[in-house]
């Protein structure tokens, strides 16, 4: 056993993140499974230090509760952006409600996830935050093994065949294609490929995922899209 | 519980009875001073009376020592005095030594000679002085001589004296009576009371059957208990609701709890091997996600009920919203062998929650292809056509929009019907059915917070769900 937490993929690069978070317990375990995953972890425990430490800057990521002593969360990540700091930052809230997600993302957060969460949930967005400051946007072109997205032409090839997919399952395979290496959650995929910030009671994205496995991997002899037990997806060339 | 508390006060303490007594009491002053001056003036008026009989008589009596001399007037003075009668007089000459008259000496009080005025005197003269009463007028003679003609007024200040006794006394009983009156209305509304306040105190001891106790004679007492029990059927109704809404979270935490629980124990005890182990655990996670999710539902729905989320209203297409979800359930229900169908009006605009519409909707169609999947296991084996049916349409209506989702799996009984949309509640059946069981309830949250309604219907055969959406809360 390599460590509780799934362990690093070679592809993603060692992050710097600092922890705000005022439950203890919880702030060590991130840090633990953090550096466990190959990243480098901090933590504070009220928002005044926090917030000392970020400006400090140096860290990829942010993650932040939303009630912490001295100064709140929330109160924390618009200060920092006022002066100009663009870390990303991933909100920690127990509070899960409609309006609270959209206060968090308002106030200068990039992604909000509700307590309690799976690490590995966590530990996607975080992964998949660090890759914002990257300019992602621009490239035209993903390519996992000889699994080629090209996003001016919309077309998508495997070892040079042409794979028809249809509209939203493109998305799916550009979503993931982009994080490829990083495992994404199906509440990631739910909000980033279906704009959807709700529970769909049953697992309805296993079923599109599966599909667009149908279509990119059946007849392969590598399998591309992997299922990542208790966490989500990952498409990598190698591996299991 | 003080002592105080378990006594019934005495009704003094009423506020009846203070009202009463502090009328009273004003009653009393009021009565006093009109009854004082009443007696005042009469007093007044007669000796004024008196008085101006008194000069008519002192008139004569001058004119008699004008004319006839100061012997004249001596004789007829003392003619008079052997009259019986209240008629008082008093002679003196310029020496001040008395001449005639039945008073024994000169009053001081009228000795100026101006004016008349009233004085006392004593009719044998010596033993009491001030015994009699009497108003008197001084004349100055011509020749000099001084005369007072007085009449006795003592029966008249003994009638005024008893018309002050009567009346005091009448104001007493009335006082008197008007407290006892008090303290017995006191003490019936004190009863009264006292019986409300046993009950509200059984009450409070959680009897939630208790019912204030009432007359039927429609007083403002009787109409206060009505309300108050009035008020207690309400909060009965709601402490039953709250009762079944935490049996049925109970329930629906303890039942997955109880379930990691097993997992854990079962792992901890079997799991020989490291794969058997990270087997165990991951059941355990997959169980404490599940438990994630209800409490997730329950506390969305908590929170649709208290209506917290009302800030996040906009316009939104339903039309739209409703063709994607059923695009996100499209593959799902094909695996089961459904066919899910969808008949949208376009442009149907309203004012709500994106987000909770969605949900909304998406627990519907989940529901729909749960029910209708359970009927079309059974018959579609593998590889046969799909024969369940889900369709979802949406259409216009008074401004607002409508929704209906409909299966042909067994539906619910008409009787379970109105149930299975109350919140928290899930039907036995639905117990055992994957998921958390919250689907209809956190519908119909939505549906109360933008001021729409969900029916459940026969579609014969299955089920369908009417959400009715209005065009703005």
């Amino acid at each position: 056993m390599t460590g509780l937490f799934y362990p690093p993929e070679g592809k993603t690069k060692t992050m710097r993140v600092l922890i705000i978070e005022d439950d203890n317990e919880a702030a060590h375990f991130l840090v633990k499974a953090l550096k466990e995953s190959g990243h480098s972890a901090e933590f504070a425990e009220d928002g005044e230090t926090g917030l000392e430490l970020a400006r400090e800057g140096g860290f990829d990521v942010l993650i932040v509760d939303r009630m912490l002593p001295k100064l709140d969360g929330l109160s924390l990540i618009k200060k920092l952006r006022e002066e100009g700091k663009q870390t990303p930052v991933l909100v920690l809230s127990a509070l899960g409600a409609v309006d609270d997600r959209i206060k968090g993302l308002k106030a200068g957060g990039d992604d909000y996830l509700t307590k309690p969460y799976a690490y590995a949930e966590l530990l996607a967005r975080v992964e998949a935050l660090s890759r914002r400051t990257v300019p992602e946007e621009q490239m035209t072109r993903y390519a996992v093994g000889d699994l080629v997205l090209d996003r001016l032409s919309h077309r998508v090839t495997r070892a040079g065949e042409v794979i028809q997919l249809q509209p939203r399952e493109y998305r799916l395979l550009e979503y993931l294609m982009k994080h490829a290496g990083q495992v994404v959650t199906r509440t990631m995929l739910l909000e980033n490929v279906w704009d959807y910030h709700f529970d769909p009671q049953t697992n309805v994205i296993d079923v599109h995922v599966s599909r667009l496995r149908s279509k990119i991997d059946k007849g392969f002899e590598r399998p591309l899209l992997h299922t990542v037990r208790g966490a989500g997806y990952v498409i990598r060339d190698g591996g299991e | 519980m003080t002592a105080a508390n378990k006594r019934a006060p005495p009704a003094f303490y009423t506020t009846v009875f203070g009202v009463t007594a502090a009328a009273i009491v004003a009653f009393l002053v009021v009565g006093a001073l009109i009854v004082a001056g009443l007696v005042w003036q009469t007093n007044r008026v007669l000796i004024e009376q008196v008085l101006q009989t008194l000069a008519a008589e002192a008139q004569v009596l001058r004119a008699t020592e004008t004319s006839d001399g100061i012997e004249a007037l001596k004789r007829a003075i003392d003619a008079r005095v052997e009259l019986p009668g209240p008629s008082l007089y008093y002679l003196e000459d310029t020496s001040s030594t008395k001449l005639a008259g039945n008073l024994s000496r000169l009053p001081p009080e009228l000795a100026s000679g101006t004016g008349g005025g009233v004085f006392s005197y004593s009719q044998r003269g010596g033993a009491s002085e001030a015994d009699r009463l009497a108003a008197g007028l001084p004349v100055r003679l011509n020749g000099g001589g001084l005369l007072i003609v007085a009449r006795d007024i003592e029966d008249q200040r003994a009638l005024a004296t008893r018309i002050r006794l009567l009346a005091l006394a009448g104001l007493g009983c009335l006082g008197l009576g008007g407290l006892g009156l008090g303290l017995v209305i006191g003490r019936s509304v004190l009863r009264r009371v006292d019986s409300m306040r046993k009950a509200s105190r059984a009450i409070m001891a959680g009897n939630l059957e208790q019912r204030l106790p009432r007359t039927h004679t429609g007083d403002e007492l009787d109409r206060l208990a009505e309300s108050f029990n009035a008020m207690l059927n309400r909060i009965e109704q709601l402490m039953h609701g709250l009762r079944e809404v935490s049996d049925n979270i109970a329930h629906d935490l303890k039942t997955p709890l109880n379930r990691l629980r097993n997992r854990a124990e079962t792992t901890l005890r079997d799991a020989t091997t490291i794969k058997e182990l990270q087997e165990g655990l991951g059941q355990a996670i997959e169980a404490a996600d599940d438990i994630i999710k209800t409490f997730d539902s329950l506390l969305l729905i908590a929170r649709l009920e208290a209506g917290a989320v009302s800030a996040t209203l906009e316009d939104v297409d339903v039309g739209a919203v409703v063709r994607d979800v059923v695009e996100l359930y499209e593959p799902v229900a094909e695996e089961a062998h459904l066919l899910l169908t969808c008949e949208v009006a376009d442009d149907v605009v309203v004012r709500a929650n994106r987000r909770l519409v969605g949900q909304a909707v998406a627990n519907l169609i989940d529901n729909a292809i749960k029910y209708a999947n359970r009927r079309s296991k059974g018959v579609a084996n593998g590889d046969e056509p799909s024969v369940g049916n889900v369709r979802v349409s949406v259409v216009a209506r008074h401004g607002g929009v409508r929704i209906n989702v409909s299966d042909d799996g067994p539906g619910i009984d008409a009787k379970d019907r109105q149930r299975a949309i109350e919140r928290f509640v899930r039907l036995e059946k639905s117990r055992t059915a994957p998921g958390t069981g919250l689907g209809l309830s956190l519908v119909a949250a939505v549906a109360r917070l933008h001021g729409g309604s969900i029916r459940l219907e026969d579609n014969s055969p299955g089920l369908r769900a009417v959400l009715d959406l209005p065009a703005g809360p």
